[in-house]
């Protein structure tokens, strides 16, 4: 199974690798995503191996932002100083995209679908 | 020093204590969420996050001291990230289908996300720095850290700002979801990936292979929108 993270750890260093020689805003491990979908597509298929390694990472994938959410302890004096401005955009905001974004790509999704059957013609 | 000093300072300074801590912690917050039948409240990321940080300041730990444990947890989330893209693989003939739903509901999600924090914060008094700091918070955090500074926000400060909006994205968006009385997965993954990048990502996966699908697309291409359409907007300001 080590030969298949070792090919996600490739991916990734390519990816980061061409992040820093080209200077997309992008960070490395997404450019290394669509690496592996490149490997997936030209391989026609998910080996199992590699589905056994992905499947560890991604079901844990929650557990993996813990340490970078502890930095929080560093600026707590930050926080405290603009709490209910911060918070309040925090939380009105994401309420909004979510709803806003759900709403819309189930309505389009919809209109997706049906143009694919041929059953509506619009432009 | 008596034997109990001692072995605290062992300890303390080795990195096995914080990254079994770590883990140990998740392990245990992630067990009440479940038996709590997934109850957003105890979502397991803010709930270990609270209990280390009040750890931490109860043993006066540094958080370079914590870093040097958990940063071994910290270096997965890259090859994670690589990893989306199985899942991405196996639904793309339902991604290449929304093709066009996508990319709508991205633009008009991303900006909604950005333009009514950064608004609300400046209603509300906030100073320049935290609204800087404050307007990539729905992007994956290296990105957002990049644009922060690129307008003159401070980069840790919005790594902190990013994980909250991920948390609470988290937490809120399955139920919001089903409040507004819609049933369709990609749309419910497309909603979590772009109001909340990975946290939401890892909440998608969750919920079923098609919302983590859509999840990890959408963080990924609001990375790009944003990393691209929010230095415009900040110019108009």
């Amino acid at each position: 199974m080590f030969e298949y993270f070792t090919l996600i750890l490739l991916c990734q260093f390519l990816g980061e690798l061409f992040v820093i020689s080209t200077g997309a805003p992008l960070p490395g491990p997404v450019v290394g995503m669509g690496l592996l979908f490149l490997f997936l597509v030209i391989k026609g298929g998910v080996p199992q191996k590699l589905e056994s390694v992905g499947g560890f990472l991604l079901s844990n994938l929650s557990l993996l932002f813990v340490p970078a959410g502890v930095g929080v302890i560093t600026h707590l004096s930050l926080l405290k100083a603009d709490l209910v401005p911060l918070s309040v955009a925090i939380v009105i905001s994401t309420i909004l995209a979510i709803i806003v974004t759900a709403f819309s790509m189930a309505m389009f999704n919809k209109d997706d679908k049906l143009m694919q059957k041929g059953k509506l013609h619009h432009d | 020093m008596t034997e109990q000093q001692n072995v605290w300072v062992y300890l303390s300074s080795n990195p096995l204590l914080h990254l079994t801590m770590t883990m140990a912690v998740f392990a245990l917050a992630n067990k009440i969420y479940k038996k709590a039948n997934f109850n957003p409240l105890l979502n397991p990321v803010l709930i270990s996050i609270m209990v280390i940080v009040s750890f931490l300041l109860l043993s006066n730990t540094s958080y370079d001291t914590y870093f040097t444990g958990a940063q071994f947890i910290h270096f997965l989330l890259g090859p994670a990230t690589v990893a989306l893209a199985i899942p991405l693989y196996k639904q793309f003939n339902r991604i290449k289908q929304s093709a066009g739903a996508i990319v709508a509901s991205l633009l008009i999600g991303s900006s909604t996300a950005a333009v009514s924090a950064i608004g609300i914060a400046w209603l509300l008094d906030a100073k320049l720095l935290s609204i800087v700091s404050l307007a990539p918070k729905s992007i994956t955090a290296p990105v957002a850290m990049g644009i922060s500074e690129q307008l003159g926000g401070l980069a840790s400060l919005t790594a902190v700002l990013v994980i909250l909006t991920g948390i609470l994205g988290a937490m809120l968006g399955p139920w919001i979801v089903k409040l507004i009385k819609i049933k369709d997965n990609a749309a419910l993954g497309m909603a979590l990936g772009t109001a909340s990048h990975g946290i939401g990502t890892a909440r998608a996966l969750q919920v079923n292979d098609v919302a983590g699908a859509f999840s990890g697309l959408a963080m990924g291409l609001n990375a790009l929108a944003t990393a691209i359409l929010l230095p415009l907007l900040w110019q108009l300001f």
